[in-house]
């Protein structure tokens, strides 16, 4: 049982974990933007947008320069650009930043597929992977283990963003201004300065979540390529209770869903797979009910966020 | 308070269109004779043009109708079914004059009725194939038997698969995607009668995430060919090609995406449709329905990858040979669907111009898991 063995049930173990890999890191990312975006006080439902235009930017400029890394940077720089605007016009007083993310949510995927157009068809080189299975004999755990240096960067990022909130002076300065306009005017700092920067950050990273997708996984540039990643991610923090380690947890939770619908299906479970298919929709929304109830209080919501307000 | 000076973008088009028409015929009048042998033909696709897949297989079609002397194409992609479609088929039939409207997405099928018996000197075509009358005399409805080309893709399956398992991704469950999957196993194994397929249906017609995943735990299952019915395979044949297994392709041609593991794959040929217009524009008569697979030139085959041997190219050269001369059958006796009920006794054959019996098709064939 080498080569093509079939291994039956341990085979969607594998796939799930697999997958939950390969489809978590946009999801990673995202959310670790959005919980940067809001630990300052703002939500930013404009990361789809984002997203998308990290993914055309980022597959464009490995497409032009034939460079993968760079395409990476350029989508973040991108992420950033459109993440400033949102920054900037959230600055006015009395503008709604909800109402601003939506209509830089479309903006920022139409501007993509505008400017998109032309690198549908070429393909780009992909951004390499580090074979940590090579150990393994069973093909199935050597591709489960492929993993791109983008993830390992987001889990590395995660726990550096989980200590730096907790212990840096910007991770202090940022906590203070999400939870208190009054405190951080009183202190001193620039409010609107730094959740501008906050966005802006926030931004770099969703663009770079949006560049793994089209030069990692699924690694190609088409006007369908988000399935509302973006949009997720908005979710997936709140339910993260805006830890950036749990984010990471619960980015895996919802890779391995994605995955968990193919992966029974090929071992001939095949009913019911609209229902496998909206298994992280159902997380959603069970999560969030359950960390909506007025028994337990969301530790960690910024106490300037709107939804929190 | 402005209502009254507004006009809708139907009301402009279609009174600036009858002024263009008007100003045409009064001041253009000599040039009028050499104006009329140019019939413009509008193409209007739902998605990007360029998508490897459904949309780019009308844009082929689109290229080689263009390349008609006396025939000049407009297009527009991205149009939703909705009643957007209307407005873009009305602007290209009052603003670029256009004769003949290709309505490449199954969702315009109500749009096109309605513009049809608006604009009864036009001809519209649509790709479902599903007129009947009753409905508008200038709407014809084509389109091609992919079961053929997919049984081709099938024996170069059945010949080069090392497993003896290959895959077939799918979209939803309707009845052209169980005949194309049964035609592509059908197809491997009257090669390696022992074969078997593994079906995944992602649901959706565009979510490459599933796709890429649906395609590595196929690969995982041990499926080393697999073929995609979404509507653009792009994204599967290079996972197949990342994770060195064979693949073959869907709607256009996807041979540049794999040079190594790319075999072959099943195309349209819409591109027939030319023979609508050609009849429409000199007065000729043309069917209002008309389906066919290799007989009628209405399917084609991707070129052949170079994994793939002359022996087996000549093999499927003459499968497809036998579709042409109408010898080859895909649904032929006895046959069992993948539950053990009998289908067709020993020594019944179903026509490849059965539509009834193809439209009714709801079964997986024996070999099919899942």
């Amino acid at each position: 049982m080498t080569d093509g063995g079939d291994l039956g049930w341990w085979g969607v173990l594998i796939a799930v974990m697999g997958g939950a890999i390969r489809v978590s890191t946009p999801y990673l990312f995202v959310s670790l933007g959005e919980t940067l975006t809001e630990k300052g006080g703002r939500v930013n439902l404009g990361l789809e947008g984002i997203l998308v235009m990290g993914a055309m930017s980022g597959y464009g400029t490995a497409v032009v320069t034939g460079e993968p890394w760079l395409g990476v940077i350029v989508a973040g720089c991108a992420g950033s650009a459109l993440a400033l605007l949102h920054g900037l016009i959230c600055n006015l007083t009395r503008v709604n930043d909800i109402a601003v993310g939506i209509s830089l949510f479309i903006f920022g995927t139409g501007l993509a597929f505008f400017l998109g157009k032309p690198f549908i068809n070429p393909s780009a080189p992909r951004l390499p992977h580090l074979e940590l299975g090579a150990w393994s004999s069973y093909p199935q755990v050597r591709s489960a283990l492929e993993i791109n240096a983008l993830f390992i960067i987001g889990v590395v990022l995660a726990f550096v963003l989980a200590w730096g909130l907790k212990n840096m002076k910007w991770g202090l300065i940022l906590r203070t201004v999400g939870d208190s306009t009054e405190a951080a005017t009183a202190l001193g700092y620039n409010v609107n300065w730094v959740r501008t920067m906050g966005t802006v950050a926030g931004g770099f990273l969703s663009g770079v979540g949006g560049s793994f997708l089209s030069l990692y996984y699924p690694g190609t540039w088409n006007e369908g390529l988000s399935s509302g990643q973006g949009l997720m991610a908005v979710a997936l923090v709140i339910f993260a209770r805006w830890n950036p380690i749990y984010c990471f947890y619960v980015s895996l939770l919802f890779g391995g869903a994605t995955a968990l619908g193919p992966a029974l299906q090929t071992v001939g479970i095949t009913s019911n797979y609209y229902l496998y298919g909206a298994a992280p929709y159902f997380l959603t929304l069970g999560l969030l009910i359950y960390s909506s109830s007025t028994k337990h209080s969301l530790a960690g919501a910024p106490g300037e966020v709107s939804i929190s307000r | 308070m402005s209502d009254k000076f507004q006009f809708s973008r139907r009301d402009v088009l279609s009174h600036g269109g009858n002024i263009v028409a008007a100003g045409t015929l009064f001041s253009l009048l000599p040039t009028l004779a050499s104006a009329a042998k140019t019939v413009t033909v509008g193409f209007i696709y739902v998605g990007p043009r360029q998508d490897f897949g459904w949309n780019q297989s009308h844009w082929d079609a689109a290229r080689k109708v263009a390349k008609i002397k006396g025939i000049k194409v407009v297009e527009q992609e991205n149009v939703p079914e909705t009643a957007e479609v209307e407005k873009v088929m009305q602007s290209m039939i009052e603003l670029d004059g256009a004769k003949v409207i290709f309505g490449t997405s199954f969702g315009y099928w109500k749009s096109i009725k309605k513009m049809a018996k608006k604009y009864p000197n036009v001809l519209f075509t649509h790709i479902g194939a599903i007129w009947k009358s009753g409905d508008p005399k200038n709407v014809i409805g084509y389109r091609g038997y992919t079961e053929e080309p997919h049984y081709l893709c099938g024996i170069a399956a059945g010949r080069m698969s090392k497993t003896g398992k290959i895959g077939f991704i799918g979209s939803k469950p309707l009845y052209f995607i169980y005949n194309n999957c049964n035609g592509f196993v059908l197809g491997a194994r009257s090669i390696r009668p022992d074969l078997t397929c593994n079906v995944v249906l992602t649901g959706e017609w565009n979510n490459p995430v599933k796709e890429a995943e649906t395609t590595n735990s196929l690969i995982d299952k041990g499926c080393d060919v697999i073929i995609a019915n979404v509507d653009s395979p792009k994204v599967s044949v290079e996972t197949c090609e990342r994770r060195g297994v064979f693949s073959c392709g869907y709607h256009s041609d996807l041979s540049s995406l794999a040079p190594k593991g790319f075999l072959t794959g099943a195309e349209w040929n819409w591109a027939s449709g030319a023979e609508f217009v050609r009849a429409f524009t000199t007065g000729k008569p043309y069917p209002n329905l008309k389906r066919g697979g290799f007989k009628d030139d209405m399917v084609g085959l991707s070129p052949f990858g170079a994994a793939v041997p002359q022996k087996v190219r000549d093999e499927i050269l003459s499968a497809k040979q036998g579709f042409v001369d109408d010898k080859l059958k895909i649904y032929q006796g006895p046959l069992k669907d993948n539950k053990g009920n009998e289908i067709l006794k020993a020594g019944q054959v179903i026509s490849n111009t059965d539509i009834k019996f193809k439209l009714g098709v709801r079964f997986f064939v024996e070999g099919v898991a899942g």
